[in-house]
């Protein structure tokens, strides 16, 4: 089977830090940036929050808005702005889409109430009660702004993109196979463009329930990635993030410039995380068969202890390579968090430069010549992809 | 062993079905050739005060026994491992716990459940709020894992010993089909000689069902369940939700041929299209599922002369059907070859649908006998099909189907399954 070259030419990125290349290039390459923390509203959860969005400009439709819900709009919105940044508009027709989702959100406030009002209700008299309430209380609409694959499906009607439409589901595993499999079909002649992605609201209690129960989340005031200690955690952060993928070819034929040349992804779900995590994360990296000189890493460090204990494992095997923590400076996205790594990448790669250390724990300074992403679920799951200068 | 475009022959030698009628392939494939409805009223919890209060549902042994029902996420994990297994047993392919492929699992979205949302209330001393009851839920790895999306395909490819990170994907109702075509382009890649493919749905709960009651998609027939579900019919008027699993064995036709094992068919075409015109409507011209129909039967290589029945998404609402049905005309012209719906019988088992309907396919080319479409009591005048109403028909010389499926979401997947070669 024929193997194209793939790259990057349209990243869409919205995090706490702002939104847009321009933005998170002018805060995250200069020495010293801060992430943009509320401890307070989700308390003892800190979160990072949303940045104001113009939503008109990307989805102009009120109608659409208010068909979704914020989890659905940031990435509805970030999609777009990949495809500006791609140039892309008048390919969407034929434009491959694969989104990583996490669950849509539920309405708080009827979650509350009837939880609230029904929990000792006798076990014979809940069930019509619970019939009668929630026929009333659920707004039809809000069903579509829950579906997970609802996100692929606004960014249909929104955008237009229609070559085909895929929701992958599963943390963060599902984002690194979305871009995995995403790449892979533009590379054996399925489709010249494809946008893969996803989003993540943190502001969001229902979330904070799921992963507050596998003690996933870092509790009390912030800290850095690397400095959560045995406990550990992560600290959500609200992130939108897309990147249009192109044939090389494809992108020459419309005069496009590629960020960068994503040469390769690779996943892996090792069942046993301590011991098993690293080594299958080894494995991966030989299989991308990439030199370490020259090697900037953008870990997507969730902060989660066993996790980060295997991360660690397998970053000291990679020499002196830069390594950078950006979960520190823009918060863990779960789904959202690999394509932003690989947006960023491409960012550097495309600027000609690299990021100074974002969190204290991050070492190394020399000139970047390809760019490794990592993605150690915060459950399970390793992945990598590797980034190298377009041609 | 190669397709016409020089791609690997993506042979089936493992099916695994289970549904409302039956936990096993022959056994529900006997109940949909002898057009046996599977659908009920709902006894998983009470129904009083719900517009539509009958279902297709799957009891687990023990609930059978009288436990408590359990979520759509347990319910889903166990109909997956047993269709998996029975899928297994048939293929002989690999050692216990360790399968030569990857694993693609299709699921709905699961999440918490009242009954979880009402205990942890419970313990935060009749408080349901969230901070409440995040904080009494905190080191509940029982139900991190259980709902994280991951968790499912976690555990089966654990128990499986399946290759590489398994991928859960939701496509709406096209879910089961996705999970299909994503392992036979593992195939067809050389990724793996083989992949399991399912689709699973458990969704019968109460918040679903009234969600999807909220969105006027179910019909409310409730005197008559076995007859509720109409698809094609002059009188239909919503679908019957329902669950399920299917499990197919993909291996390529080398692979398959060289350690000698039955290929029960070949999965031969994949085909998708998305809608932009509506969350939940197509757009009225049909393009996105006539494209996905028609991409199907390019892939396969075909003609859409070559087509000798279509399984139908027929879903039994009165939109879905009159879409297909142009869908239908517009692909096959003044001729269209015989089309019929499984959910007339079994309901709409909503992500499972495309993978049982694909296992159906190859059941139905393997015995050329065409499952009825039930409860055609009064032909629709603008369905200008043969949708083999209420009793199975004999056939000869078939040797493609094209299973359809369509999503909310606008997303449309349609496969070709063709006799061995």
């Amino acid at each position: 089977m024929i193997r194209k070259d793939v790259v990057i030419t349209g990243i869409g990125l919205v995090s706490s830090l702002g939104e847009g290349p321009d933005a998170h290039w002018e805060v995250l390459s200069k020495p010293g940036a801060k992430p943009v923390v509320d401890e307070a509203s989700f308390a003892p959860y800190p979160v990072h929050p949303l940045p104001p969005l113009s939503l008109d400009a990307q989805i102009p439709k009120k109608g659409d808005q208010r068909q979704m819900e914020p989890w659905q709009r940031l990435g509805t919105y970030a999609a777009g702005l990949a495809i500006d940044n791609a140039g892309a508009r008048g390919l969407v027709s034929d434009m491959h889409l694969i989104v990583a989702a996490g669950g849509g959100e539920r309405d708080i406030a009827v979650d509350e109430a009837v939880a609230t009002a029904f929990c000792t209700t006798p076990a014979d008299e809940v069930g019509p009660a619970l019939n009668e309430k929630l026929a009333t209380e659920l707004r039809p609409t809000l069903f579509l702004a829950q579906l997970s694959n609802l996100l692929a499906g606004n960014i249909s009607i929104v955008h237009g993109v229609t070559g085909s439409s895929r929701t992958f589901m599963g943390e963060e595993s599902a984002a690194a196979d979305a871009v995995r499999i995403a790449a892979a079909r533009l590379s054996e002649g399925r489709g010249g463009i494809a946008l893969v992605g996803g989003a993540y609201a943190s502001q969001r209690w229902d979330l904070m329930l799921l992963y507050g129960a596998g003690d996933a989340l870092w509790r009390g005031g912030f800290a850095p990635v690397s400095a959560r200690g045995e406990k550990g955690g992560f600290v959500g952060g609200a992130l939108g993030a897309f990147l249009v993928l192109e044939t090389a070819e494809h992108a020459a034929a419309r005069g496009a410039t590629p960020l960068a040349k994503l040469a390769g992804v690779a996943t892996d779900a090792a069942h046993k995380r301590a011991g098993g995590s690293a080594a299958a994360a080894q494995a991966l990296w030989r299989k991308l068969g990439a030199p370490a000189q020259g090697l900037g890493v953008l870990s997507g460090m969730t902060g989660v202890a066993e996790a980060r204990t295997e991360e660690d494992a397998f970053l000291n095997g990679l020499g002196a390579a830069a390594v950078r923590r950006t979960g520190t400076l823009i918060g863990h996205g779960v789904e959202a968090t690999f394509p932003a790594n690989v947006a960023l990448g491409a960012l550097a790669l495309a600027r000609g430069g690299f990021f100074p250390a974002m969190d204290p724990a991050d070492a190394g300074n020399g000139a970047v010549e390809r760019i490794l992403v990592t993605g150690f679920g915060q459950w399970r799951g390793e992945a990598l992809a590797l980034l190298e200068r377009a041609a | 062993m190669k397709d016409h475009l020089g791609r690997p022959l993506v042979a089936v030698t493992g099916i695994g079905l289970v549904t409302p009628l039956a936990w096993g392939r022959e056994a529900n494939w006997a109940a949909i050739t002898a057009g046996k409805s599977g659908i009920s009223r709902i006894r998983r919890f009470p129904v009083d005060k719900l517009r539509t209060t009958i279902a297709g549902t799957v009891e687990l042994p023990e609930e059978a026994a009288g436990a408590e029902p359990v979520s759509a996420a347990v319910r889903v994990e166990r109909m997956a491992e047993v269709a998996v297994e029975e899928a297994l047993g048939q293929a002989a392919l690999g050692e216990p716990g360790a399968f030569p492929g990857p694993l693609m699992v299709g699921m709905p979205p699961v999440e918490l459940e009242w009954l979880q949302r009402f205990e942890l209330a419970r313990q935060a001393n009749g408080s349901g709020a969230y901070p409440a009851i995040t904080r009494v839920a905190t080191g509940r790895t029982d139900i991190y894992e259980t709902f994280l999306f991951g968790g499912v395909g976690e555990r089966l490819a654990a128990k499986f010993g399946t290759q590489g990170a398994p991928i859960a994907l939701t496509t709406a109702c096209a879910t089961g089909a996705s999970a299909i075509q994503m392992a036979v382009e593992a195939i067809q890649r050389g990724e793996s000689d083989a992949a399991i493919a399912l689709g699973a749905d458990g969704s019968v709960q109460q918040e679903a069902v009234i969600r999807f009651s909220l969105l006027s998609a179910l019909t409310a027939r409730n005197d008559n369940p076995e007859g509720a579900s109409r698809p094609f019919e002059k009188t239909r008027d919503g679908f019957v939700m329902s669950e399920g699993a299917a499990a197919l064995i993909l291996e390529s036709l080398e692979h398959a041929t060289k350690r000698g094992a039955t290929i029960l068919g070949i999965v031969s075409g994949c085909g998708e299209a998305a809608d932009s015109f509506h969350r939940t409507r197509s757009n009225p011209d049909g393009h996105a599922i006539i494209g996905a129909m028609r991409n199907a039967i390019d892939d396969a290589g075909l003609q859409p002369s070559d087509i000798g029945y279509v399984n139908a998404h027929g879903t039994g609402t009165p939109e879905n059907d009159k879409m297909e049905t142009l869908g239908m005309r517009a692909v096959f012209g003044d001729a269209p070859p015989p089309i019929s719906s499984n959910k007339s019988m079994i309901g709409h088992t909503l992500s499972a649908a495309g993978a049982i309907e694909a296992a159906l396919s190859l059941l139905t080319i393997r015995d050329q006998i065409l499952p009825p479409t039930i409860n055609h009591n009064e032909p629709d005048p603008a369905i200008t099909l043969d949708v083999v109403p209420n009793v199975a028909r004999k056939v000869s010389g078939l040797r493609h189907v094209l299973s359809n499926s369509f999503g909310f979401g606008g997303q449309n997947v349609c496969l070709v399954v063709s006799a061995a070669p």
